[in-house]
């Protein structure tokens, strides 16, 4: 099992969502960060105070899937979450060692 | 019956008490447009400084103040101690307002003195120990607030013998809290950090809600002013939002060339400046003068706000540049558009206004600083006014 | 003193200076309504609609605007420019409009109508457009649209006056002309981007809620102040308007009931504001009795409007058409069935010629907007919302 971590742009959550819908990945947490990179933040002016806002919104998308399906949300992710811009974020592939449903205690796959 | 009651006019008098309520509702407006400029983790702390101060003014507007400032003149300088505790206060009309109850206008003028402090606050906003503030707040209101509201409207010199006009509060409300906040700025000290880190407002809706709140407040302050139903106060009404319509325009065409970007705040704040400048000036002009008055302090409050980075001091809201210059342009305004004003009687009240409430405010200040402490821990500053001087948080989501 | 002066009553002069502020009230009102119902990234751009109109709109009407609504005829057409810049505009009444209060203080009253009908229509292209057209858009619509219908509804001499039609404050001057310009504007302008396959859900509907109780509010001095006077009919205007905006609250929470399982709190906050743009053109004129049906009607039928915009596919936004210009025609249509000295057949050509002139006007300044300035912000402007890419700033920051 692996977790893929992706850092989107907020406003391509939906799209991304219904791709992997389509795809049958239901299993997604998301958080909303603020992070770096090579987009360098934004300016921002308040009464004139002009401030370097460093950190930029993102979203954070957790998903976990078994070995099989990861290059498929990659490129699911990848492909949707790209506007060619810089920002668009970055996708991180990661071993998950266990799952377990806490409902019924199910472990591994079938957990998922 | 009392021949003095049968004087009572029922327009006057509703208008009086609406005004009245009108001028109270700015303060919690206050407090939002401030508190939305301050960090999330200083909300609480800012709205208290202005909501405390409703409670605190009242008591010392009810048992000495009022008597302070409107008490009987003594030596041009100071009101008699006639009406301590409201002594002789009641529901016949007195010296001021002839045709409501004094009780109208002592409430009405409560709620200048209320106000007044509250505009201070915001140049030491984030920073300014809890305790101190309400010593602040009776002793500046006694000593500062008092004698200035005496000598332009109480009798004193500057209004009955200079002859300076102030309608309804340049030299007393926004003059004199401007040059309290320079004073505070200076002796408080910046912010941790100040310069160093980004400090952007944690919530701007709140501070365009308290912006529409002083507006609609303002009104009350302005209008209520003529302290009559009639014509003085259609007009007064009139070019109180006709300035403040220009002096928002200004402010952000002003920015929209500088910076690029017209914003929200730019907005807020020049609608501010502009009822702050036609404050003095509101009985004594008309429409197209207000939109000249309106216009310049939208554009001067906002190179004066921008000078605050150059001059490195720490008014964090900028009350020294919205209120002090803005108060100060109001007042040199009527002297140039109001046919009875006399410019050099403005300018010596302006002068005379900036160095007595400067100068005194640097020494209550320097008094509570070596007695009580002016500034909250640097612990206390980093997690915040809400948690380390009250206690609570804002938020909780 | 002349006799003009002495004729100024006190009473009614508090009054309308009174119900100027309240008027003024309702803009920052509408601006948390709409503010709280758009996505977080737009909620000051779109505060700022409505906040800029306070500006802009004063500046117009001091100018020229309350001259070309108000100032001595041409033609029951418009009026002229005799009061350009307020000339002539002083303390002494103008019998003509209002006998008891102070001119300037009929015209302060009307300004604020003047601030908030264009600032209406924003809802129709909330978070998509541009804010330097917009002023644009400001200064034109209120001189070719509003001004205009000011003058023929409520002007000396204007000929929808003479012909008998009754707006007691203003359905046909604020309303159907903020909700057919609307119509026209969403048109105009264009779905939002990904309209209908993104959910766009409000961002915070405690704004709404309290942008809602300040248009309450604020309306008793828009529709008790449209009186003139201190005296039975703002009564009898402001028992009206809390009866029809409490019961429109309610008819619309019973029907959504109904319809989708749950009361809404957002229905409940549109359902009054639907109350209170029908009974506005009435509120002088009808009873309680009426008011109650004034008031069930709207929250019913304005609940049907929100839901075809769906069917007809076009993207106003905040529902302006379906709120203001669907509730204030039933509201005009009521006047004429249950005001005695009110005609039919007059209301309803008030009803149809400010539909469609503001309609068509609106139309012919968005079409030459969009050919010179454009209308919308870019798909990226968009995309990272009006508040940061128009404005430079962030809502909330916590």
């Amino acid at each position: 099992m692996k977790k893929i971590e992706a850092i989107i742009k907020p406003f391509k959550l939906e799209e991304v969502r219904k791709a992997l819908d389509e795809i049958d990945v239901n299993g997604i947490t998301i958080t909303e960060v603020k992070g770096s990179g090579r987009q360098k933040g934004i300016k921002e002016v308040y009464r004139g105070a002009e401030y370097h806002i460093p950190f930029i919104q993102k979203i954070k998308m957790e998903i976990v899937v078994n070995d099989d399906m990861v290059d498929k949300v990659i490129s699911v992710v990848q492909d949707k979450a790209q506007t060619g811009n810089i920002g668009d974020g970055k996708i991180f592939v990661s071993n998950i060692e266990e799952v377990i449903r806490i409902r019924t205690g199910e472990r591994g796959l079938t957990a998922i | 019956m009392d021949p003095t009651i049968t004087q009572i006019d029922k327009g006057d008098t509703a208008w009086m008490l609406v005004s009245t309520a009108l001028v109270m509702l700015m303060t919690p407006g206050l407090a939002l447009f401030y508190g939305g400029m301050v960090r999330s983790k200083n909300i609480l702390g800012t709205i208290m400084q202005s909501f405390v101060s409703l409670a605190v003014v009242t008591i010392v507007w009810v048992l000495w103040g009022y008597t302070l400032a409107f008490g009987p003149d003594i030596g041009s300088l100071i009101g008699g101690l006639d009406y301590l505790g409201l002594n002789g206060v009641g529901m016949t009309p007195g010296p001021y307002g002839t045709t409501v109850p004094h009780y109208v206008f002592m409430a009405f003028q409560l709620m200048f003195a209320i106000i007044t402090p509250a505009l201070i606050t915001g140049a030491f906003a984030e920073r300014f120990k809890f305790s101190t503030y309400l010593f602040f707040l009776v002793i500046w209101v006694t000593v500062v607030y008092c004698p200035l509201a005496h000598w332009v409207w109480g009798g004193g010199w500057i209004g009955a013998k200079l002859g300076a006009l102030d309608f309804a509060g340049g030299l007393v409300v926004h003059i004199s809290s401007g040059a309290a906040a320079l004073a505070a700025a200076l002796m408080v000290g910046k912010r941790k950090d100040y310069g160093q880190k980004p400090m952007p407002p944690h919530n701007l809706v709140l501070t365009l809600l308290g912006a529409a709140l002083l507006w609609f407040g303002w009104f009350g302050f302005n209008a209520g002013s003529a302290l009559a139903s009639d014509g003085l106060a259609s007009s007064a009404f009139v070019v109180t939002h006709i300035a403040t319509a220009a002096a928002l325009l200004g402010w952000l065409f002003a920015e929209w060339m500088y910076k690029k970007k017209p914003t929200a705040l730019g907005a807020a704040s020049g609608a501010v400046a502009g009822l702050v400048a036609i404050t003095p000036a509101a009985g004594f002009v008309g429409p197209m003068a207000s939109i000249a008055i309106g216009a310049v302090a939208g554009i001067l409050c906002y190179m004066a706000v921008n000078l605050k980075s150059i001059l490195r001091y720490d008014d964090s809201l900028d009350v020294v540049g919205v209120h002090g210059v803005g108060g100060t342009w109001g007042a040199i305004a009527t002297g140039i558009f109001a046919a009875t004003a006399s410019l050099s009687a403005q300018f010596i009240s302006v002068i005379v206004a900036w160095v007595f409430a400067f100068t005194l405010t640097v020494i209550i200040l320097k008094i509570l600083d070596m007695t009580m402490g002016l500034r909250v821990t640097e612990e206390g500053e980093n997690i915040g006014l809400d948690l380390c001087e009250h206690g609570e948080r804002g938020y909780t989501s | 003193m002349n006799d003009l002066v002495d004729q100024i009553n006190q009473a009614d002069t508090v009054w309308i200076l009174i119900s100027s502020a309240l008027v003024l009230l309702m803009t920052p009102g509408l601006a948390l309504f709409y503010g709280g119902m758009v996505r977080r990234k737009n909620v000051l751009g779109t505060i700022m609609h409505s906040f800029i109109a306070m500006g802009v709109a004063t500046v117009v009407w001091v100018l020229y605007g309350y001259s070309l609504a108000f100032g001595p005829d041409i033609g029951h057409v418009i009026g002229n420019l005799t009061w350009a810049g307020l000339a002539g505009v002083g303390l002494e009444p103008n019998p003509t409009y209002s006998a008891t209060v102070p001119h300037q203080a009929f015209m302060l009253f009307q300004m604020m109508f003047a601030i908030i009908t264009p600032a209406l229509i924003t809802g129709a292209f909330a978070e998509r457009f541009k804010f330097k057209t917009y002023i644009l858009f400001l200064v034109l619509w209120l001189t070719f649209v509003y001004a205009p219908i000011v003058h023929w509804v409520w002007g000396e001499n204007g000929w929808l006056r003479n012909m008998g039609v009754l707006d007691f404050a203003g359905g046909l001057v604020v309303h159907i002309s903020s909700g057919a310009a609307a119509l026209a504007a969403a048109l105009m302008v264009g779905k939002r981007k990904d309209y209908s396959t993104v959910p766009m859900p409000p961002h915070n509907l405690v704004l709404t809620i309290l942008g809602t109780g300040l248009l309450w509010f604020g309306w008793f001095g828009f529709n008790g102040g449209s009186s003139l006077a201190a005296n039975a009919t703002a009564v009898n205007a402001i028992v009206v308007t809390h009866i029809s905006s409490a019961f429109a609250a309610i008819s619309w929470m019973i029907v959504e009931w109904i319809h989708r399982k749950k009361p809404t709190v957002l229905g409940a906050a549109t359902g009054a504001v639907a109350g209170l743009a029908s009974i506005t053109p009435a509120a002088g004129f009808v009873g309680p009795t009426a008011a109650i049906i004034v008031g069930l009607v709207a929250g019913m039928i304005c609940y049907v409007a929100v839901n075809f915009k769906t069917i007809f596919g076009y993207d106003d936004t905040l529902d302006v058409v379906g709120v203001h210009g669907v509730g204030s025609t039933w509201g005009m249509i009521a006047t004429g069935l249950f005001a005695v000295e009110a005609s039919l057949d007059a209301q309803f050509t008030g009803v149809i010629v400010t539909w469609i002139f503001a309609f068509v006007a609106t139309l012919v300044i968005m079409k030459v907007l969009d050919l010179t300035l454009g209308l919308r912000v870019s798909e990226e402007g968009e995309n990272i919302g009006l508040d940061l890419c128009e404005h430079g700033e962030r809502g909330y920051t916590i």
